[in-house]
Formats: structure tokens, C-alpha cells, sequence
């Protein structure tokens, strides 16, 4: 007999078969649950915005703005104001912002403008990258038991040489912003350095050699060169790093000090609007859990529009770049 | 080719070379070695807190890294030894909790998002607020947690802290499984379908077990940070000084114990929270570890 593939296969079950009215119906139920599945992350942002809302309407109704620009926070009085939360929220991110900002887009220039074998690019890769694995309760406990005791003696002496400068207005006692910035700047550095990275592999190889070829140094290429073609990507990572530091809370909560404060000094303790409900939620009781929703209602505005406008950024790097490739 | 050689050497040099002079004392190359050592010394200061940490979680941690630390229940005030084996096993409950329900949820999402309706204003919309999620401060997952569940049930519970880590990965897990499947080839795809396959099955027979690795990845790495968080458990899960017996109640977790422990002024608190820390960490490194060596079996074209 002769050996005939097509028969072997018209007679076995891999035979290929219109689909079945039953397999029709379990596409669209399968498509109608993916479509459910990619909703529920829409209805999920609706409602925690719902409800953290409905949740500080009373509050807001008897604070109103005031909550915003008000300085105490007193559960004896029910008087709530979260300015101080605010500013030190704003301030140690951008401290934060400005020391992790600089190591990051240094990490990434080190890492993508050819300063490291391949190898070694890797290697630190991962060390940045571990760097964003640790949690930050860890780094909090880092920051209590390492950081502040190696900090004391330099803010002892910063105060006492340059006291007048406000800067150093104040003694650090223990937990401060100056541990809590720098903390929160190990923190946001991975995301700065990688988004940087990822900007300045974007930019085209024939921009760099055109540079070279002019005779710029290597230095020159990247400050005048690389650096201002990169720098929407790079403002895109400062920008959603910043938003991380805004939100972060356990390392400060445990660094911070938690004080009602506003002073520009870098060692006086203050307080920000994640470590305030971290550190009052659980004991609070009803009016005061209401004014912590407002609270983290505060919080959710920030944090979502600096995400926004980062992102915002990013998209637009993406499309500019996408053109030239 | 000896010959070739010796005529190629006989011909007139057909340019001249300009004079390329390098002055390692010019003002630029100057600025050059100084940018050099500063962005080398940049670098090198960026991995010192990760050494530090490490350092610190070896010696400290270390110490006390034995079978009653991971086993034994939380010591109270002036107790010696103790451990927390509750808490151990309350992070891997609600970490679970937490994978059951946003990896089906994400993955379905991803689905959606690369394969089924790209481009439709509901993805878009939903691509747009997961990216947005990642940057939400994970505190306010506890808050919105607190509101939904432990108001509504009454109790702190396992659950309430699992839901509130769900609601962090569920964004990460999301977005990885969008950027696996979208590397898969649309050839491959283009042939299903041509030979006749629902779209369904195009998914389960060729997407999906394409894409697995880098799935696998984001979801390993959701876990991982999962792991690591303790906002949201702050006062979801709260805490407990035993082991869990069901998820209704309070339970233990160890970045909370690490939390309560390192303000306290004992010092055997103290070194159980460095102890802690390092058991935390190890379980991170795992699941990161884990994610890369699966990362790497990654498809390429």
C-alpha cells in the first residue's frame, strides 16, 4: 500500500475543524469576561475615589478649605488642619527629588554612555534594581538604627558652625527630615534611573557619532548633546519619582518624626499626609477617622495629578522619538 | 596576495592625514576627567545604603536567624527570645489572598487590553488609570480598604489585608501581562486565525503559552512587592501575637511586626525586628531572583 500522509492526518483527531456553535459561544463569554476584567480596573479607580469621597463629606462639610490651610491637628478640639502635612509632604519629596534626581540621571548617564563593559552594566543594573526591592519598612529600620546616629554628629556640627543659615536652623534630636529626605531618596532613585536610562537609549546612535565626528569630547557629547535630547524622558522620571515620594509612607512614618510643624530647617522633625494616617488611623476614633479621610482625599489629588502630568511627559517622549527611529 | 600587498604598498598615499592632536591639558579634556570621577563617584555612592543594608541585615539580622525566630510567637515587653512564625505565615496568607485575586483579574485585563480591543476607549481608559494605580500611594489602598471591608465586616481581618494588596497588584500585573502578550508575533496569531480559530482559542493555544514567561515575570515581581508592603496592612490586617486561625480576625504580618518593633525600647524587640527584616528581604530577593531566571526563558523572535 502506498503510504499517504493527507489520509493519515484526514483520519486522525488533529484534524483542523470549523469552530462549533459551542466554541462560538465560549469566545464571546470568554471575551465578554475580559472585557469585565479590563472595566473592573476603571470601576475600581471610580470607586475608591467614590468612596474616600462620600467617606470625607462630612468632614468637608464642617472643615471645608479650611482643612487645607489650617496648622493644628487637635482631636480634643476637633480642630483639623493639614498644612503642616502638606508642606512636609511637599518639602521632603523635593528634597528627595533633587538628591535622587541628581544620582539618578548620574546612574543613568554612567550606565548607557559607555563608562562600564556590558558586564558590569549589568551588575549594577541589578544593584539598582535590588535597591527598589527592599521594603520600605526595612530601610525605615535602616534609617532609625543606621542612618540617624551617622547623621547627628554632622547635623551637630552643621548647626553649630552655620546656625544662622535657616537651613540648619535646628538641632537634629532623632527622627527629622533630613534622615526621612535622604531615605526617601534611596527610595525614588531606581525609578529615576531607569526612566532616564530608558530615555537616553531612545535617542538615535547617529546623533552621538554626528558629535564625535565634530570633535566633541566625551563629555561634551553628553552635556550638550545627549543630555538636552534626553531631557523630556529624564523630566518624565523626576516627575513620576517625585509622585512615588509623595505617597511613601512607611519609612517615613518611622523617620520622620511625626510633628505638627512647618520650619525649613532640615533637622526639625515634621510630618507628611501618609505618615499623618499611618501613624493616627488606627487609634483615631469616628470624627477623626472622618478628617483622615479627608485627609488621604488630599493626598489622592496630589499624588494624582503629579502621576498624570508625569505620565503625561513619558507619552510625549515616546511619540517624539518614535518618528526619528 | 604577497604580490597584491606589495603593489597596494606602492601606491602614492592618496590623503593626507590632518595632524590629530590630543592635549590632555586643555581646559575640555580637564572638565572631561573631572566629569568622569564625579559621575564614577556618583555611581559608586548610589550602591553604598544597598551594601549598608545588606551589611546591616547579615550581622544584625543574622544573630538571631534561628529555628525559634521563625516558629515561635511574638515576645511581649520585657520577655527574652520569641520569634514570629505567625507573622511569616499571616504575610504568605494574605500575599496569596492578594495573587488569587488580582493575577485571573489581571491577566483577563491584559487580555483585553493587548489582544481582544486594543484600541477601544475602554482599554484605553483602563491602560491609562493602571498606570496611574502603580504611582497611588499604598497607604490609601488601606484607607479605601478600611472604608469598604473593615467597616462593612466589622473586623480586622487576613482578608481585608489581602484585598488591599490586590488592589496594589492588580495594576503591575495588569500592565506586565499587556507588555508580554504584545510581543507575541502577530504572524503567529495570523496563522491561527487563518487556520480557523476563535479568538479564544488563538488565545489559549498560542498567546498565552507564548507569552507565559514574561507573565510569569510581572507576576512573580507583583508578588514580590506585595510581599514587601505594609501600609495597606497597617490597619486592614492590624496585627495579632498568634497564629492565625481563621481570616476573619486580625493577623500578623511581618512588615508590621518589623513596624511595632522598631520603635520599641527593648532590645530584644529590637533584634528581632532586624531578624524579621532579613526573613522579609530574603523572601523578596526570592521572588525577584525567581522572576529573573523565569525572565530569561523569555520568547524571542
Amino acid at each position: 500500500m502506498i503510504h499517504n500522509p493527507f489520509k493519515e492526518a484526514a483520519s486522525s483527531k488533529t484534524l483542523s475543524a470549523a469552530p462549533t456553535p459551542g466554541d462560538y459561544l465560549k469566545d464571546s463569554i470568554f471575551r465578554a469576561f475580559a472585557y469585565f476584567c479590563a472595566l473592573s480596573i476603571i470601576l475600581l479607580v471610580a470607586y475608591i475615589v467614590f468612596e474616600l469621597g462620600s467617606q470625607a463629606l462630612p468632614a468637608i462639610k464642617t472643615h471645608g478649605l479650611g482643612f487645607i490651610t489650617g496648622t493644628t491637628w487637635d482631636t480634643n478640639k476637633g480642630e483639623f488642619g493639614v498644612l503642616p502635612e502638606i508642606w512636609g509632604t511637599l518639602y521632603s519629596s523635593l528634597l528627595a527629588l533633587l538628591l535622587g534626581g541628581v544620582l539618578g540621571v548620574a546612574i543613568a548617564i554612567f550606565l548607557t554612555q559607555g563608562f562600564v563593559h556590558a558586564k558590569m552594566e549589568v551588575t549594577f543594573r541589578t544593584i539598582i534594581e535590588l535597591l527598589a526591592a527592599i521594603p520600605s519598612v526595612v530601610y525605615g529600620l535602616w534609617g532609625i538604627y543606621v542612618l540617624i546616629p551617622l547623621l547627628r554628629p554632622v547635623a551637630q556640627w552643621l548647626h553649630e558652625t552655620l546656625g544662622w543659615f535657616p537651613l540648619f536652623g535646628t538641632e537634629l534630636s532623632g527622627p527629622g527630615l533630613a534622615p526621612a529626605a535622604l531615605v526617601l531618596a534611596i527610595m525614588i532613585l531606581p525609578t529615576v534611573a531607569a526612566i532616564s536610562a530608558d530615555a537616553f537609549r531612545r535617542i538615535p546612535y547617529k546623533v552621538k557619532e554626528a558629535a564625535y565626528g565634530m570633535g566633541a569630547t566625551k563629555w561634551e557629547v553628553i552635556l550638550k548633546v545627549m543630555l538636552p535630547t534626553a531631557s523630556s524622558g529624564i523630566l518624565a522620571g523626576l516627575v513620576l519619582g517625585f509622585g512615588r515620594a509623595l505617597g511613601e509612607t512607611m519609612a517615613l512614618a518611622m523617620l520622620i518624626g511625626n510633628m505638627n510643624n512647618i520650619s525649613i530647617s532640615l533637622f526639625a522633625p515634621a510630618n507628611t499626609l501618609a505618615s499623618l494616617l499611618a501613624s493616627t488611623f488606627p487609634e483615631a476614633g469616628q470624627i477623626e477617622i472622618q478628617a483622615l479621610m479627608y485627609a488621604s482625599l488630599v493626598l489622592l489629588v496630589i499624588t494624582f495629578f503629579v502621576n498624570v502630568a508625569g505620565l503625561a511627559v513619558q507619552q510625549y517622549t515616546m511619540r517624539k522619538f518614535e518618528g526619528k527611529k | 596576495m604577497s604580490e597584491m600587498n606589495e603593489q597596494v604598498k606602492a601606491l602614492p598615499p592618496r590623503l593626507e592625514l590632518p595632524a590629530l592632536e590630543k592635549n590632555m591639558l586643555e581646559l575640555r579634556a580637564l572638565k572631561n576627567y573631572f566629569l568622569t570621577g564625579l559621575v564614577w563617584f556618583l555611581a559608586m555612592l548610589a550602591s553604598v545604603p544597598l551594601v549598608s543594608v545588606i551589611y546591616m541585615l547579615i550581622v544584625e539580622g543574622g544573630a538571631r536567624l534561628d529555628l525559634e525566630a521563625v516558629t515561635a510567637l511574638p515576645p511581649a515587653g520585657f520577655e527574652m527570645g520569641g520569634g514570629f512564625g505567625n507573622a511569616i505565615v499571616g504575610t504568605l496568607t494574605m500575599v496569596g489572598i492578594a495573587s488569587a485575586i488580582s493575577i485571573p483579574i489581571g491577566v483577563m485585563a491584559a487580555l483585553y487590553l493587548s489582544i481582544l480591543n486594543p484600541n477601544d476607549k475602554i482599554a484605553t481608559i483602563s491602560r491609562f488609570l493602571a498606570k496611574v494605580l502603580t504611582g497611588f500611594p499604598s497607604i490609601l489602598a488601606g484607607v479605601f480598604v478600611y472604608a469598604v471591608i473593615v467597616v462593612t465586616t466589622g473586623t480586622y481581618s487576613a482578608w481585608a489585608g489581602g484585598v488591599a494588596l490586590a488592589v496594589l497588584m492588580l495594576p503591575t500585573v495588569t500592565l506586565a501581562a499587556e507588555e508580554a502578550m504584545k510581543q507575541v508575533p502577530q504572524r503567529m496569531k495570523d496563522a491561527a486565525f487563518g487556520m480557523g480559530c476563535t479568538r479564544t482559542q488563538v488565545i489559549f493555544k498560542v498567546v498565552l503559552p507564548t507569552a507565559l514567561p514574561g507573565i510569569m515575570t510581572g507576576v512573580i515581581l507583583a508578588v514580590a512587592g506585595a510581599a514587601g508592603e505594609s501600609a495597606p496592612l497597617l490597619f486592614t490586617a492590624l496585627f495579632s501575637n498568634y497564629y492565625m486561625s481563621e481570616l476573619a480576625e486580625p493577623t500578623a504580618s511581618l512588615s508590621i511586626l518589623i513596624y511595632n518593633f522598631s520603635g520599641m525600647p527593648f532590645e530584644n524587640q529590637i533584634e528581632l525586628a532586624w531578624t524579621a527584616s532579613l526573613v522579609l528581604v530574603m523572601l523578596v530577593l526570592f521572588f525577584n531572583i525567581l522572576a529573573r531566571i523565569v525572565g530569561r526563558t523569555k520568547f524571542k523572535e
